[in-house]
């Protein structure tokens, strides 16, 4: 089983960039992710004040610039890791070097068996996939 | 929490924790039972602390602290090992202040040695090959006797039983706790990869069945091989295999159809190939390139499946590059499976007359005198030659061979399609 870990940014949402220490600490984490043999994928996301937002209505778009001030529902990074089960993924979850109210949400991936097959959604699902296999995740 | 729950949760932390813990006190009391009776002691401890006092900062450490205390305690109502006491002692003294980074790091480095010399131990060769996985799959990967049981269908008393005697054969052949070094660490490491690409095909040939606990067993390979590569990683074989496993598991959804029946790979829907495993064999084969060295049987294996993993349409695939990687697999490790292999790349590189060439050449293999693949591919050769005849004696000959009602079928529609015989 695939699950998503997301890091949310919380009620002060992050305005600087993880300094050496954090680093180092979450650099041991994910190292034990790595030698566990269950990391597939993770990533961290910059500040919200550098995203952008897109609301869909029935004829426009609307477009807006970060930061983005429902800080309770940012994400600030996530990883994919492969594991037996949802209790293996809490267990790990559990090893988080976070200490300072910090929230993660976990979320189950579908996987590609999960979405329709057919001639009217398989060449873009192709096609997204061709785009996600050009992308190489950090670290590797 | 429910008392499942609770359970879970245990099964969950020994898991993951389980095999550096085993691997640390093995070097330390010499004994693999002993190690695991320990280990369960330290993790029963923690999950009554823990959920009052809080998870400690190194969970690891303090598991492996709690379990050394426990073994000391364990020695010192047995006098006859006091030496051992000794060597404990002073282990445990040395790592008083777990909270600094340097010592962290030292046990991290430590155990990452503790677990290779632990998988060298369960893939030894004195063992029989059932007993080498059964070791592997619950020391390294933490699998539960029951969950190997099952995932080979096979009671959990004659699991237990093959972990009990295998773990007595090493105490008594008194197998060194080490990793081999030289030449032996070759044939060794070797010897520890068939054990894990073992584990792989036998769940990656399970297309069916209600217990999703075989087809798991290429996951949980696929684990121990990025675990091994993690604890060798200057060892270009073993990123072969990780990079072999990743792109097959990719294809697990796409081969075979609803009703069971398994799809071909050049059939292959690849959309629903999984791409995010693709991408990551491609770089595990990459890491293998990069060690450099004379290629072995897993890094030939995993670049001709990367040739097909990089093909988005079947069309694009390099066949070129094909054919050459099986001629260098062929002179490594030569046999009639491979040639025939060879044959069906030849021609899609270079025409049927070519492959037709090296397929001639197999006829008379006492190897393949039953195997209904040798017709059929002659039979395609044949037909693309516009040799008809001797096409359609080929299918006849390979649909009277194959077991496969449905492939049966196939052949003799193709045999059909050849026109009359002679």
């Amino acid at each position: 089983m695939r699950f998503m870990i997301m890091v949310k940014e919380g009620e002060t949402p992050r305005d600087r960039p993880p300094n050496s220490e954090e680093i180092a600490r979450m650099g041991v984490y994910n190292e034990e992710l790595i030698k566990a043999g269950v990391l597939l994928a993770g990533e961290g996301l910059l500040p919200s004040k550098l995203g952008t937002k897109v609301k869909f209505g029935k004829k426009d778009r609307k477009v807006t610039d970060g930061p983005f001030s429902e800080t309770k529902e940012l994400i600030g990074g996530f990883w994919i890791i492969e594991v037996k089960d949802k209790a293996e993924c809490l267990a790990w979850v559990s090893k988080i070097p976070f200490e300072n109210g910090e929230e993660v949400e976990i979320r189950q991936v579908a996987e590609a068996s999960d979405f329709v097959h057919d001639e009217v959604s398989t060449p873009w699902l192709e096609k997204e996939q061709e785009f996600r296999d050009k992308q190489k995740p950090l670290g590797t | 929490m429910s008392e499942a729950a609770t359970n879970r949760a245990i099964e969950a932390v020994w898991r993951i924790e389980s095999p550096r813990l085993i691997a640390g006190l093995t070097r330390i009391v010499r004994d693999i039972s002993m190690a695991e009776e320990l280990a369960m002691d330290a993790l029963v401890v923690a999950m009554k602390q823990w959920p009052e006092a809080g998870v400690p900062t190194n969970p690891g450490a303090w598991l492996m602290t709690t379990a050394k205390r426990r073994a000391i305690d364990h020695f010192r109502r047995n006098r006859m090992a006091a030496r051992k006491l000794e060597e404990l002692g002073a282990d445990v003294q040395n790592q008083q202040d777990f909270g600094g980074d340097d010592p962290d790091a030292r046990l991290d480095d430590d155990i990452g040695d503790d677990l290779l010399r632990l998988v060298f131990t369960s893939c030894h060769p004195i063992l029989s090959m059932e007993a080498r996985v059964a070791l592997t799959l619950k020391l390294i990967g933490g699998l539960t006797t029951d969950e190997i049981a099952r995932a080979y269908l096979v009671p959990e008393p004659t699991v237990a039983q093959r972990i009990v005697r295998a773990k007595k054969t090493i105490a008594e052949a008194r197998i060194p706790y080490e990793v081999p070094r030289g030449a032996e660490l070759q044939e060794r490491l070797g010897a520890v990869l068939g054990v894990i690409y073992l584990i792989f095909n036998e769940g990656y040939s399970a297309t069916s069945g209600s217990d999703w606990m075989r087809p798991q067993l290429c996951t949980d390979a696929l684990r121990l091989g990025r675990v091994v590569a993690e604890l060798a990683p200057k060892e270009p074989e073993v990123h072969g295999l990780v990079a072999l496993m990743e792109i097959q598991a990719s294809r697990q959804r796409a081969r075979t159809a609803p009703d069971g029946a398994p799809i071909l790979l050049l059939d292959q829907d690849r959309a629903k190939w999984d791409w995010l495993l693709v991408g990551r064999g491609l770089r595990a084969l990459d890491r293998a390139e990069a060690l450099g060295g004379r290629r072995g049987s897993y890094r030939l294996q995993a670049a001709i499946a990367a040739c097909h993993g990089r093909a988005r349409k079947a069309a694009d695939t390099d066949w070129m590059g094909i054919a050459h990687l099986y001629d260098e697999l062929a002179a490594l490790t030569p046999s009639p499976i491979v040639e025939l292999n060879r044959s069906v790349a030849y021609a899609m590189a270079y025409g049927p007359e070519a492959g037709l060439a090296i397929a001639d050449d197999l006829v008379h293999e006492p190897a393949l005198q039953n195997y209904h693949l040798l017709p059929s591919v002659r039979g395609d050769f044949l037909f693309k030659l516009g040799r008809r005849a001797e096409a359609r004696a080929e299918f006849e000959r390979a649909a009277a061979l194959t077991r496969n009602e449905r492939e049966r079928t196939f052949l003799l529609d193709r045999a059909a399609a050849s026109g009359p015989s002679n």
